[in-house]
C-alpha cells in the first residue's frame, strides 16, 4: 500500500511540476508579448515627442494586439485555475468531455514543441465518471505524452470519449507509428498505479493506431 | 550592428525586430532552427539572440549548428522557462556571451550586444 502510494505521489508531483512548468512558460510568453507591443508604444511616443508624426492606425493595431494577448493570458490561468481544482474532491462526478479539453490545453504547449497537433473530438453527448480527477489526469497526460511519442508521421493525435455498456472510453487516435514503439514498456509502473487508482483498465490497438483507456461508471 | 532573432513567439521576435530597428540596429527575425540556418547562409549577422526553447531544435543545439556556419558570430540566448540560475548556468556551459530572461529589456540587450561586439 506505501509502495502504491509512493508511486503515485512521485508520479503526481511528476505530472504537476510539468504542467505548472509549461504553464509558466506560456505566461511568460505573453508577457514577453505585451512588454514588447508596450514597449514599441513608448518608441513611438518617444520619437512622437522629437516630431516624427505618430502613425494613429499602428497605435490602435498595437493596443488591439495586447488586447488578444490579455485574452490568451486569462484563458491560459482559467486553465491553470480548473487543473488546480482538480484536487478539491478526492472522488468526484466529472464530464469527461471537460477532463479531455482540460488535458488538450495543458498538452498543447509540449504538443506543439513535439510538433503534433492535438485535436479534441466533438462532444458527443454528456459522458460522466464518478472517479478521482487528478490521478486520471495524470493518467491521461502519461498516455498523450507515450501517444505523440507514437504518433508517426501523421503528426495529429485525436482524443475523444465515449459511453458504453460497463463504463467509458477514452480514445487516444491517430498513432500510426505505435509499432515503432514495441521495444518500450507501456503501460509501465506509475501507469499501472494510476489505473489501479482509478479501477481503469488500457489497450494499445497497433494496427488501429490507437490508446483505449477504459473506466468503470464509478471508481469509488 | 546586424542583430538575428530566432523564437517560435512570431509577434514577439518582429516585435523587437521593430524596436531594434527603432535604434539604429539591423536586425532580421525568424521563428525557427530551420529557418536561422537558412537565413545565415546567404546574410551575415554579428550577433543571434536564441530563445532556448524551440521546437525540434532547442536554442543550445541551434548554437552549435550556427556556429559551424557563422564561425564569427556572438550568441545571446534568452528564456522565459525555469529558474534563472539554471539557465544562466547551462547557457554559459553552450558558451553564450550573455543570457537574458524574458520579459527582456531592450536597453539592457542593446548595451549586452555592443559591450559583446567591442570585446
Amino acid at each position: 500500500m506505501g509502495f502504491e502510494l509512493g508511486i503515485l505521489g512521485d508520479a503526481g508531483l511528476q505530472f504537476f511540476g510539468k504542467m505548472t512548468a509549461s504553464i509558466s512558460h506560456e505566461i511568460k510568453n505573453v508577457l514577453a508579448i505585451i512588454n514588447e507591443d508596450a514597449g514599441l508604444l513608448e518608441d513611438l511616443a518617444s520619437l512622437a515627442e522629437k516630431g516624427r508624426p505618430l502613425e494613429i492606425e499602428r497605435v490602435k493595431v498595437l493596443a488591439g494586439k495586447m488586447k488578444a494577448q490579455i485574452k490568451r493570458g486569462d484563458e491560459i490561468v482559467k486553465w491553470m485555475n480548473r487543473f488546480a481544482h482538480s484536487i478539491n474532491e478526492p472522488l468526484q462526478v466529472v464530464d469527461l468531455d471537460e477532463i479531455l479539453t482540460l488535458m488538450a490545453s495543458l498538452a498543447e504547449r509540449p504538443s506543439l514543441m513535439r510538433e503534433i497537433a492535438l485535436e479534441k473530438e466533438p462532444r458527443r453527448g454528456r459522458v460522466t465518471v464518478r472517479t478521482k480527477p487528478f490521478i486520471l489526469e495524470n493518467l491521461i497526460w502519461l498516455c498523450l505524452d507515450f501517444a505523440m511519442a507514437g504518433a508517426g508521421g501523421s503528426k495529429t493525435v485525436v482524443l475523444g470519449c465515449e459511453a458504453g455498456e460497463n463504463g467509458v472510453r477514452i480514445r487516444i487516435k491517430g498513432l500510426k507509428g505505435l509499432s515503432e514503439l514495441r521495444g518500450e514498456t507501456f503501460p509501465r509502473e506509475e501507469h499501472k498505479a494510476l489505473l489501479r487508482a482509478v479501477k481503469g483498465d488500457l489497450a494499445v490497438d497497433t494496427e488501429a493506431g490507437e490508446l483505449v483507456l477504459v473506466l468503470p461508471p464509478d471508481a469509488g | 550592428m546586424r542583430v538575428l532573432l530566432v523564437d517560435d513567439e512570431k509577434e514577439l521576435v518582429s516585435t523587437l525586430a521593430e524596436r531594434l530597428e527603432l535604434r539604429g540596429i539591423e536586425a532580421g527575425w525568424v521563428i525557427s532552427g530551420e529557418e536561422a540556418l537558412k537565413q545565415v547562409e546567404t546574410e551575415t549577422y554579428d550577433v543571434a539572440v536564441l530563445d532556448v526553447k524551440l521546437p525540434r531544435i532547442d536554442g543550445i543545439r541551434l548554437k552549435k549548428k550556427l556556429e559551424e556556419k557563422s564561425p564569427n558570430m556572438k550568441f545571446i540566448f534568452m528564456t522565459g522557462h525555469g529558474s534563472e540560475d539554471d539557465y544562466r548556468v547551462g547557457s554559459m556551459e553552450a558558451g553564450a556571451e550573455y543570457y537574458l530572461v524574458k520579459p527582456v529589456n531592450i536597453e539592457l540587450l542593446v548595451k549586452k550586444m555592443r559591450e559583446i561586439l567591442k570585446e
